[in-house]
């Protein structure tokens, strides 16, 4: 028998038998996840089976919509307390030690290399970037899983994604990724995974390859896979909760495809409106701002932080332009203001708050009006996703939202000077 | 196995979860009336104009983007009994499984307001406009056997 990839590996685990490509396998789930969205839907459908929970397993965070922003949002982020105590679910994680939830499975040790989770939201496939196998799925999986611990999964076959060279001078994973989707279309990897590896892959900061697998989603991708290595290791020594298993795939692995990137070829990249598809060289693009946008689970992480505000540290935002700086999480915000993160944005003339999904996904704290553009480091740029459908978002990494802040048109660092 | 016939509605490739229901409606309180603000961004008002058991002929990547299950209860709530794509994103795909949204994974050309007729047992989408059938290949014997028992809860109610 030919070897595993690292989804043919973990996926086998976790459902006891030789799971390959294309088989359907019943699997043990580590955690499943669920926000203030997608939550209630999944409350209602598994108290209809008057089945106990899996308690250890649930892991519940409001983000979407709190801290809550209207009676109605207020109304389902009490749906989520009363279900967490109703249910005696200790991994509940109110406002205030809540955050994009992404981040939080991350802070609090959730996600880990070799662990198999489930998330009801798309973009669980980010922790893929320590090397777990996690994706998103839906609120009636959610509380089918919240009841037995099990899901069914057809096992992908998966795209290597190999990588050489080394990323230039403010460059990084977003445009990285950016390039990656708009090579092989927003539906370019449906129902496969996306596999790291080559030479350059162990150089790549973990916070690019959270960034990186954290937009597997929009090319279709099930999963995005960095296999664990010392890099990862350290990243959660300090973090993790309970036991691992550093997964690597097999040297005679079998791949659908083999793609190449040479990352010292990759420039500054935008995702023009309306699908992330449409990356383009920075360079090419003359777009006048209204909005910067700074946070999400893609680029939400102490590192985006520490970047843009290398950028934007002793210059001003552009008279006209709002520049929103929303950390992921609690330590991320704690981070910043012990780096003094804080105090550059804010003397730059950026409106900094909490954690929350907020305008990402037109939430609110930062929707756009009709004809308003902006660039932002969140991951979809489809119609009306940030508010008016007649306003539009440009995706891009840290470096070139912290720099069109301050120009008041999509730049790079560069054109500061 | 089921027929289902009704009015068809074109959409093209890319069809997101955001613009199939917005994120502003994703509140407990418009889970009973999610259809009447399905596509209100991109196409506002048709889903005044869906009729019970109209049908969705799309392109490629049907419902990509947001996990939000509110996509195909929104579908459903505003009368469509099936869509029919070139190819679906995989968790629009196993959402509709579990809350009963039929899908069916063929390129078609029907032009929007024709009556379409699909058959899942005979794996055939009859556009009655002109006669011309298309056929299908049905779904993997697990995924249909999860449709007919209803999805997953109820899978695992019958286990109980």
């Amino acid at each position: 028998m030919k070897g595993k990839t690292v989804a043919e590996k973990i996926l086998s685990a976790k459902s006891g038998r030789d799971a390959r490509a294309g088989d359907i396998v019943e699997a043990d789930v580590d955690y499943v996840m669920v926000n203030d969205v997608t939550g209630p839907i999944a409350f209602r459908r598994f108290e209809s089976l008057g089945l106990p929970p899996k308690r250890e397993k649930i892991v519940l965070i409001p983000d979407h919509y709190v801290p809550n922003k209207d009676i109605a949002s207020a109304e389902q982020a009490k749906e989520m307390r009363e279900f967490a105590g109703r249910h005696g679910i200790g991994n509940y994680f109110e406002v205030g030690r809540s955050g994009v939830c992404h981040q939080i499975m991350i802070d609090e040790g959730f996600a880990a290399p070799g662990r198999l989770i489930v998330g009801a939201d798309s973009h669980t496939c980010t922790y893929g970037g320590l090397g777990a196998f996690s994706t998103g799925i839906g609120s009636t999986e959610a509380a089918a899983v919240f009841a037995t611990g099990r899901l069914w999964f057809k096992v992908p076959e998966s795209v290597k994604i190999e990588l050489t060279g080394k990323f230039r001078k403010n460059v990084g994973g977003k445009d990285l990724v950016i390039k990656i989707i708009s090579d092989m279309g927003v539906d370019g990897a449906i129902y496969q995974a996306w596999e790291f590896g080559g030479p350059a892959a162990g150089d790549v900061p973990v916070s690019d390859r959270l960034t990186i697998c954290n937009m597997a989603i929009e090319a279709g991708a099930k999963a995005g896979i960095f296999p664990c290595d010392a890099k990862t290791e350290e990243y959660i020594r300090d973090i993790v909760k309970g036991d691992y298993e550093a997964v690597v795939p097999d040297k005679d692995a079998v791949y659908a495809k083999v793609l190449k990137y040479d990352l010292s070829e990759l420039e500054p990249m935008v995702a023009c409106p309306h699908l992330p598809e449409n990356g383009r060289p920075v360079r090419e693009v003359d777009v006048v701002i209204d909005q910067a946008y700074l946070g999400s689970c893609t680029n939400g992480r102490i590192e985006d932080m520490r970047i843009a505000a290398g950028i934007i540290k002793g210059r001003k935002v552009a008279p006209g332009v709002r520049m929103i700086v929303v950390p992921a999480s609690p330590s991320v915000q704690r981070a910043m203001i012990e780096e003094g993160l804080m105090t550059i944005f804010m003397d730059a003339g950026a409106f900094v708050s909490g954690p929350t999904c907020g305008a990402c996904l037109g939430g609110y704290m930062g929707i756009l009006a009709e004809g308003e553009r902006a660039v932002s480091s969140t991951n979809r740029n489809f119609i009306g996703r940030m508010g008016h459908k007649g306003s539009e978002v440009y995706l891009a990494g840290p470096e070139v939202v912290a720099a069109s802040a301050v120009l008041g048109r999509i730049a790079v660092p560069e054109d500061l000077s | 196995m089921t027929i289902y016939r009704g009015r068809v509605w074109r959409f093209d490739d890319h069809v997101d979860t955001d613009q199939i229901i917005p994120a502003e409606r994703l509140v407990s309180e418009m889970l009973n009336c999610l259809g009447d603000f399905a596509f209100e961004k991109v196409r506002p008002g048709i889903s005044e104009k869906m009729k019970d058991g109209d049908i969705i002929v799309a392109g490629k990547n049907f419902g990509c983007g947001s996990s939000r299950e509110h996509a195909p209860l929104a579908l459903m709530d505003a009368g469509i009994s099936c869509v029919v794509a070139e190819s679906f994103s995989r968790i629009f795909f196993r959402n509709s499984i579990n809350t009963g949204l039929a899908l069916v994974e063929c390129k078609v050309d029907i032009k929007e307001g024709s009556e379409a007729e699909v058959d899942t047992s005979e794996g055939t989408i009859r556009d009655m406009s002109n006669g011309k059938v298309y056929n299908f290949k049905k779904h993997p014997d697990f995924i249909q056997n999860l449709i007919e028992s209803g999805g997953l809860i109820e899978t695992i109610r019958r286990k109980k």
